[in-house]
């Protein structure tokens, strides 16, 4: 029977690795590094579950960033992801094996699957989480970096093995961290490119334990169906991978052409860059939304970060605070966007940015 | 035929944001809105209507009584009929109860064979894009999220679902949920006639007496207490250590891209 009330019943960690066309994708990797942690705390096993047609092979790279073990779920219906199908076939697991803890990438994907998941094995799920946490001093740890919270003047309970799951809230303007305490399993969509991923691991990519997962579907189960799948040529715009981003904001508004033109400058005078921007000049059409930086759009950590007319909410902040060198510009003295800053500058960006670029000419 | 469409009312977070003392949103302090990818979901099932001048768009809203005049506004740009789901026994529900309460709500209007089921992607003072999903499993039928285009030919809907690096194709069979992003549509405006007439549409208001016996709802799941996620601890991040204030002059600037290539930064 299975009773999603008895947490005594429920014991490992799980992350759903997604794939498309046989290629795992970073998330993944992502969040088996993290799971690991959870795992080590716990004293439990790690393992990843992979969907898909065909796709036993992947297995052993996720051994390699820390899984123990893979179940293999693989069917021609599989294919290609659909709700119908992945929802039974994860649920369908998580039934069977009982994991404690259920980690998805919030990708498009992980964020049409999870919740079907959580309503339909009746338990909580937490929303795009960037930090989590089983044992409770290296939470408390992390509210002492993080946070203004007085920890030690606060009561805890230093036993709890509960999964703390924390994530921007409030349109990113507060932190909260979540918990799920009457139901199991602990399930979190996570964040792609917050969770640092491990170093790869030849060994434990070997060692790693392969099961098979029986798969019971049937063509009547999927109620979609997949008329075609397209990938768009357009220019993807690498932030994530990016040593250098110039980011823009409502700062550029009295001239969008020329702002943007000036932030890709200023990103080649610093050793070439992409243009990110703020959720105000995504929503204002200015640029499309695979430039977005923050809670809504993409996490960066580049080496350095340029923020030219962000105020910098913490919706905005939340995406980008984590980078190496941040140089804001911004006609407010009182701009949050300062606060996180290594180098801010009180002015306007259409002064200041060609001032910079000069700069920086001169010294190469 | 309904295109039944569910909105919710945020508090605009583009402006300036009231904190009470314990670190929370002062709600009551500020202004608030449609949430933007809801007003894209009231758009695609105002436009499919154009089409089909049969249907009906019935919107619904679970919240407190104030969102009456979004509902309002709905009703003024083209909506015929809507509900408000109001209750203090639905309060402080996380993303799971909500969605029992919508769908409860939704099976007491009564879901019939062609109807299809719009939402938002996600609500931005969440960011969670959970509610539709679930909504849509509490019911039993089909979703299509991410919703850039829809065609409907009789109970069948082609949908355009993206994806990071492109689309899909989809095609579902009535009923559906579908979850609607930005670049589906761009919302129309209240019309004069629309404002003028709103208030001669069905209007209701579904609370706790009216939907406990909904076989959807579980009462022990659904609230503040009933919620199976709950929050821990909330905080504000601290202010980072103050960075370097560089002047916005040749010089000033010239220094810091001078001590930028020293510290090999650049």
């Amino acid at each position: 029977m299975y009773d999603c009330t008895d947490i005594g019943a429920f014991k490992g960690v799980w992350v759903f690795c997604e794939q498309r066309e046989g290629k795992l994708n970073t998330t993944s990797f992502e969040l088996l590094s993290e799971g690991r942690k959870l795992a080590d705390d716990l004293g439990a096993e790690l393992c990843g579950l992979l969907i898909g047609d065909g796709v036993e092979g992947l297995a052993s790279e996720l051994g390699g960033y820390g899984a123990d073990k893979v179940y293999v779920a693989q069917s021609p219906l599989l294919g290609t992801y659909t709700t119908d199908a992945y929802t039974k076939v994860l649920c369908d697991a998580v039934v069977e094996k009982k994991p404690e803890i259920v980690l998805i990438g919030a990708t498009n994907i992980g964020r049409d699957l999870g919740p079907r998941c959580a309503a339909r094995l009746h338990t909580g799920l937490t929303a795009d989480a960037t930090h989590l946490d089983i044992d409770t001093a290296k939470y408390l740890d992390f509210l002492r970096e993080t946070s203004t919270i007085d920890v030690d003047s606060m009561t805890w309970d230093m036993e709890d093995k509960g999964l703390k799951m924390t994530r921007p809230a409030f349109g990113g303007h507060l932190m909260a961290t979540i918990i799920c305490p009457r139901f199991r399993p602990q399930m979190s969509t996570v964040r792609p490119g917050v969770m640092k991923c491990a170093e790869f691991d030849e060994a434990k990519s070997k060692a790693v334990k392969i099961e098979k997962l029986n798969v019971s579907l049937t063509e009547d189960d999927i109620k979609t169906k997949v008329l075609e799948v397209v990938k768009e040529t357009k220019e993807i715009v690498d932030l994530i991978g990016a040593e250098v981003i110039v980011s823009v904001g409502q700062g550029i508004s009295k001239d969008p052409e020329k702002g943007i033109a000036l932030a890709k400058e200023l990103a080649d005078a610093l050793g070439g860059g992409v243009v990110g921007a703020s959720r105000a000049v995504v929503d204002a059409g200015i640029l499309s939304s695979d430039h977005q930086v923050g809670q809504t759009g993409k996490t960066v950590r580049p080496r350095i970060y340029v923020a030219l007319g962000i105020s910098g909410a913490i919706q905005h902040k939340a995406g980008m605070q984590d980078s190496e060198y941040i140089i804001a510009i911004n006609k407010q003295e009182t701009a949050p966007i300062f606060e996180v800053a290594d180098y801010s500058i009180v002015g306007d960006l259409f002064t200041v940015v060609p001032i910079m670029i000069d700069a920086l000419k001169e010294v190469k | 035929m309904k295109y039944i469409v569910c909105v919710k009312q945020v508090p605009d977070t583009s402006g300036k944001v009231a904190v009470k003392e314990d670190g929370t949103m002062d709600r009551s302090k500020m202004a608030t809105i449609i949430n933007p990818d809801d007003l894209n979901a009231v758009e695609a099932a105002l436009s499919l209507k154009d089409k089909n001048p049969d249907a009906k768009v019935v919107v619904v809203s679970m919240g407190p009584p104030p969102a009456a005049g979004m509902l309002h506004e709905i009703l003024a740009m083209g909506a015929d009929e809507a509900v408000l789901v109001s209750g203090r026994e639905f309060g402080g529900s996380d993303t799971f109860a909500t969605s029992q309460i919508l769908a409860g709500a939704i099976a007491h209007i009564g879901i019939e064979s062609d109807d299809v089921i719009f939402c938002g992607r996600q609500a931005i003072d969440g960011d969670t894009a959970q509610v539709g999903p679930q909504i849509a499993e509490k019911l039993g039928i089909p979703q299509v999220s991410y919703a850039a285009d829809i065609e409907q030919n009789g109970n069948k809907l082609k949908v355009k679902r993206v994806l990071e690096d492109g689309y899909m194709n989809i095609e579902v069979e009535t009923p559906c949920l579908v979850t609607c992003i930005k670049e589906l549509n761009t919302p129309r405006y209240m019309t004069v006639r629309g404002i003028l007439e709103f208030d001669k549409k069905p209007y209701s208001v579904f609370d706790f007496e009216m939907l406990k016996d909904e076989p959807l709802i579980e009462l022990d799941t659904i609230g503040l207490k009933g919620s199976p996620t709950n929050v821990y601890k909330s905080f504000s991040p601290p202010v980072k250590g103050a960075g370097k204030m560089i002047e916005a002059t040749e010089s000033g600037i010239s220094a810091m891209v001078e001590e930028l290539a020293e510290k090999h930064i650049i």
